[in-house]
């Protein structure tokens, strides 16, 4: 049981563009390797106007299962794969990263990437998952929690080079947004 | 159009001030729906965040070493041929979990204002003036101790367009990992005694005084250097702490 209260957080706010990206910071792997997906999707507001100031990261496991534990996302060496990259909306609200499909991590999980969002008007960060499609998903306790409307938000959709998986901060088809033990209000 | 005022701003905090206290139920972080800050209106999820207990993945996190990070980008004062203008300051402090654990060797990202208040940020339209010798962005990696330390320059309060006459305290904004996934966090740590505190619906979207009280840094004598710096201690507590799945159904029942 946690004893300390945590740190509060804030946004982002409108001025992370000159800080946070860097170069390769969507390439988990580089584009047109072998085995290479993307990862995408446009994130949108309340009103389904395009959220250009947000930043999404991902984190996830190799193509085999396995959670990476070694350093260089900062500075990608083209062969190393981290598990964690960074991208910032463009003026349409779009993202894109180009990556690996994770494996399971047991046998019969489903895969995911955990993905964690930031923007300016979000006054804290949030965090989901995007599921690929056509895994078994009764099993899988998050998923068997939502009615099907709202599960349908965690799930990518198949496209001509990986995933499409759109966010959406509010209103129809909100995202879910994941509540971890330990957060509190 | 109705030109929004300070005051008219001020008197939604007082209002959503005082159902907090009505209500009585402690809060820790900022409010997603807090309608003075006019940019969270349409950007916050309506519905509940759900549950989930995290999974192998999200009880890790990503790794960072001496590859991603040069000792000396936690300087912030020497990275240019010049001096930036402004009061030169060291902020320190550590990173720990929810059980006090130190966070080691995770990485610490920063950006802020220089001492005019202006960002380097192409819509940054403040009219302050650049500096040549001042980007504002740092990196590190925290110690054995969970210990970060930054070299730098007190950023200036500056005016922004959420209404009439809009000022942010002056702040550093920090990104933060921690040693799994579901401790990623970005905040902004705050002055002693900023008369804006009170104004800025930003810091004010945190209803809690206690809770608002963790992102103020505290003046520290002991870090002043002699004819150099002053220095700012900020200590951070990130969510929670490693939890097995087994912890955790043993917490839900």
């Amino acid at each position: 049981m946690s004893t300390l209260t945590a740190t509060p957080g804030q946004t982002i706010g409108p001025f992370f563009g000159y800080a946070l990206p860097f170069d390769r910071d969507n390439e988990l792997v580089p584009p047109g390797s072998p085995g290479a997906i993307r990862l995408h999707g446009v994130v949108t507001d309340g009103a389904g106007a395009a959220v250009p100031d947000a930043l999404l990261e991902i984190w996830q496991a190799d193509a085999e299962g396995a959670v990476p534990s070694v350093t260089g996302s900062l500075r990608r060496d083209g062969w190393t794969f981290t598990g964690w990259g960074r991208a910032s909306t463009d003026c349409e609200g779009h993202y894109s990263f180009t990556t690996v499909k994770p494996g399971a991590t047991q046998t019969g999980s489903a895969p995911f990437f955990a993905v964690t969002m930031f923007a300016r008007g979000l006054l804290n960060r949030l965090f989901t998952r995007a599921y690929l499609p056509g895994e078994q998903f009764a099993s899988e306790p998050l998923l068997a929690s939502l009615p099907n409307e709202r599960r349908d938000t965690l799930v990518a959709v198949a496209d001509g080079h990986g995933f499409r998986f759109d966010i959406r901060l509010q209103g129809d088809g909100e995202t879910v947004f994941l509540r971890f033990p330990g957060h509190r209000q | 159009m109705t030109t929004v005022t300070q005051h008219d701003i001020s008197a939604e905090i007082k209002a959503i001030d005082a159902d907090y206290h009505r209500a009585g139920l402690e809060e820790t972080q900022p409010r997603l729906d807090y309608s003075p800050y006019r940019s969270s209106l349409l950007r916050h999820p309506t519905k509940e965040l759900h549950h989930a207990d995290p999974e192998a993945v999200e009880l890790s996190a990503p790794c960072f070493g001496e590859r991603d990070v040069d000792p000396l980008e936690s300087d912030l004062t020497i990275q240019h041929n010049g001096t930036p203008i402004g009061e030169r300051m060291v902020v320190t402090g550590r990173i720990v979990d929810g059980d006090g654990r130190p966070v080691r060797h995770q990485l610490v990202e920063i950006w802020q204002a220089n001492a005019g208040g202006r960002y380097v940020h192409k819509r940054d339209q403040h009219p302050a003036p650049l500096d040549p010798n001042f980007t504002g962005v740092g990196r590190c990696l925290t110690d054995d101790d969970g210990t970060y330390r930054f070299t730098t320059i007190k950023p200036g309060p500056y005016p922004w367009r959420n209404h009439h006459n809009a000022w942010r305290p002056a702040h550093i904004h920090f990104s933060l990992f921690g040693t799994d996934f579901t401790q990623r966090m970005i905040t902004q740590m705050y002055f002693p005694g900023d008369p804006l505190f009170a104004l800025d619906p930003i810091y004010q979207s945190i209803t809690d005084q206690k809770a608002r009280d963790r992102l103020v840094a505290a003046y520290d004598h002991d870090l002043t250097t002699h004819e150099w710096a002053t220095g700012y201690r900020w200590d951070i507590v990130l969510t929670g702490s490693r939890e097995t799945p087994f912890e955790t159904r043993e917490q839900a029942g």
